[in-house]
């Protein structure tokens, strides 16, 4: 969890290892968590119930894991406001399957296969057209969604076969629930795929130069539309889970998830315009959004409250830093 | 002249209107008619109002998300002035609404310009903030019609001419942006400071500033348009105009304004406001479900991104033709 992923920071004069690691954004984020679950714990007697914990964990490990995808688009530059219409999509796409017969395999299939082809979708009509990813998928975060709604109208698909609750809600040992171990070997992957492999190497060159990543020889176009693609296979796979929790499938499922998750990528650290983010900070991030969330509901304060105290800490921690930058240089200045 | 129109944006969007027209009157005739066409504009006023708004906003690089909770915000408070003090004059509350519109736009000008940071996070935040703010002030309750004094509601019904006061506000208003975007230095410096940046700061206006202004116009339509809103459904309540934002934004990408700031025109926002506000209206009577009507528009702002993409490659001037390829 240390500064070095970063390819934008080459620094002219090199402090030690645990200088940087002290100074980084996971570490605020570290400091941020562990703040926030004594609070809870203080707070409310439930809180430390491992059951409880256990339930906690479904606030965040859906939206988390669309946003391990989203948070590499964003550093390379692209972003994708469909995701949560494309989990609408995926779901009532599975509830027609399952309406029309077939079992959980299948249902699952065409879960992941939606959200492939609609990531597909996004992916051609940005890299192929040349279109900004912005409005595209402010566009197709309609039409998905507007698909769902045209199928199901004002009514909802219930009557999953059982087998297929497993996702949303089957434990694989004790309290860890099935979705908690995906999300676990979700962060892993996707950490590895950024930090540790040409492919993430390229992902941090097209976000902070795209026209310098071209010339190096780096596919640009074909990179953006790998990352598209995965974005919607999670967000597919999020349905599956999603869809499993629930046990029903309307048009309005997943409604609202596209600004959570980017307030999630934003509060891990990663640059809003491309080019610099770590996995481990969008963990974290996740984490601290789920306790909050829960914390706060044991304390029976209502949702949209929360969500204020989201809002505030998405701003304050992308201002605290810079106010504090401006002020040193301020400080500097003067004594120049 | 003539020629140049023909080509324009607003040609296209006018041919297309007068088409979906055409279809429209095909399968229920009464809908052309003058009186219908009337109470549709009257229906879209506040969303030409907000897309006005939205497209100074565009016009700068800038987006803002938080317009739908601003109106949202602002038409609460001032449902809850109504109900502690009927007797206050209509136009006093519309000053109380601009006033607040203004200043919850103002705070996202403020992150933008003296913080710096990027408007999309900043309205995003202000977003839930504004919608959470509702639920405070309210204590999730609801303000219905009773409880709202006559002449808050009948305000906005009060015909004049022919017309009601809701779709003479938005006329007023597009005249205003015009002479405001058209006839004033800030509405060069719209233009300039998404145009080009940096060229701009060279030029002598301040970027910065500029697009603290922008939002502060974003937040005072959206001011008015919270009154105008809750005394029109004679309703207010925390989810009022939930997701409207991003309605705002695609009237204004089917409108031809340039998401990466610098192009567009106020004739194009308003046409693609009444485009959507056409659709919308036409849905129940031409038959078709209006759960279409999500679908619709998606795809219309994906058309209409395309093509808007298209006319500005062919306008951009190639300075660098291996640069220019590689983007």
């Amino acid at each position: 969890m240390s500064n070095d992923f970063t390819a934008r920071n080459i620094p002219d004069r090199l402090t030690s290892r645990d200088q940087r690691a002290l100074k980084s954004w996971e570490t605020l984020l570290v400091i941020i968590a562990v703040m926030v679950f004594v609070i809870n714990a203080l707070s409310s007697p439930y809180f430390l119930n491992p059951w409880n914990l256990s339930d906690a964990t479904f606030n965040f490990t859906e939206k988390a894991m669309i946003a391990f995808a989203m948070a590499m688009l964003i550093v390379s530059g692209e972003i994708d406001l469909s995701v949560a219409s494309i989990v609408a999509l995926a779901s009532t796409a599975m509830g027609f399957m399952m309406q029309a017969g077939f079992d959980t395999p299948t249902l699952v299939l065409t879960g992941l296969t939606v959200g492939v082809l609609c990531g597909a979708f996004n992916g051609v009509l940005v890299t192929r057209l040349g279109l900004p990813s912005i409005v595209v998928t402010i566009g197709t975060m309609s039409l998905f969604r507007g698909i769902s709604y045209i199928v199901l109208g004002d009514t909802a698909y219930n009557g999953y076969p059982s087998s297929f609750a497993f996702f949303g809600q089957g434990y694989v040992w004790w309290v860890i629930s099935f979705e908690l171990v995906l999300f676990v070997i979700f962060a892993l992957i996707y950490a590895v795929i950024l930090h540790k492999t040409n492919f993430g190497r390229a992902v941090y060159a097209i976000g902070n130069n795209p026209i310098g990543a071209k010339f190096s020889g780096i596919r640009v176009e074909r990179v953006k539309f790998i990352l598209f693609l995965l974005t919607g296979l999670m967000s597919g796979i999020a349905a599956v889970c999603l869809t499993s929790r629930l046990g029903s499938t309307r048009p309005s499922i997943a409604f609202g998830w596209e600004l959570e998750i980017v307030t999630m990528v934003v509060l891990g650290g990663v640059n809003i315009l491309g080019g610099s983010g770590t996995i481990p900070g969008v963990v974290l991030a996740a984490l601290i959004m789920g306790m909050v969330t829960f914390g706060f509901g044991l304390l029976n304060v209502p949702g949209i409250v929360m969500s204020i105290f989201i809002g505030l800490l998405l701003i304050a921690v992308i201002a605290l830093p810079r106010l504090w930058t401006m002020a040193n240089a301020a400080r500097a200045g003067r004594k120049a | 002249m003539i020629k140049q129109f023909i080509k324009s944006r607003e040609a296209l969007l006018v041919l297309a209107i007068l088409i979906l027209l055409g279809l429209i009157s095909t399968r229920f005739s009464g809908f052309i008619a003058p009186q219908n066409m009337a109470s549709v504009f009257q229906d879209t006023s506040i969303l030409i109002m907000l897309a006005l708004g939205q497209m100074v906003v565009i016009l700068t690089r800038c987006i803002d998300l938080s317009v739908a909770s601003n109106l949202a915000l602002t038409g609460m408070v001032v449902g809850l002035i109504n109900v502690a003090a009927p007797d206050l004059p209509v136009p006093v509350l519309l000053l109380v609404a601009i006033t607040l519109g203004a200043f919850l736009g103002a705070i996202n000008g403020i992150l933008v310009w003296k913080v710096d940071i990027p408007p999309i996070v900043v309205t995003l935040g202000t977003l839930t903030i504004y919608r959470g703010i509702i639920f405070l002030v309210s204590n999730g309750a609801w303000i219905n019609a009773h409880e709202m004094s006559a002449s808050f509601k009948a305000f906005p019904r009060y015909e004049l001419l022919g017309l009601p006061v809701l779709s003479w506000m938005a006329v007023v208003t597009i005249i205003l942006f015009y002479l405001l975007v058209v006839r004033t230095p800030l509405g060069r410096a719209f233009y300039a400071v998404g145009g080009n940046p940096h060229a701009a700061v060279y030029t002598g206006i301040n970027v910065g500033f500029t697009r603290f202004m922008a939002f502060v116009i974003a937040g005072a339509i959206s001011g008015v348009c919270g009154y105008l809103w809750v005394s029109r459904y004679a309703v207010a309540y925390v989810d009022i105009a939930g997701g409207f934002e991003l309605e705002v934004v695609a009237a204004c990408v089917i409108g031809g304004i340039s998401i990466a700031g610098g192009i567009g025109t106020i004739g194009g926002a308003v046409l693609g406001a009444l485009f959507l506000g056409i659709i919308k209206n036409a849905l129940p009577v031409v038959d078709i479900s209006p759960f279409w009507q999500l679908a619709i528009s998606g795809s219309a702002i994906i058309i209409a991104v395309a093509v808007n993409a298209r006319s500005e490659r062919k306008k951009g001037r190639i300075i660098l033709k291996k640069a220019e390829h590689a983007q």
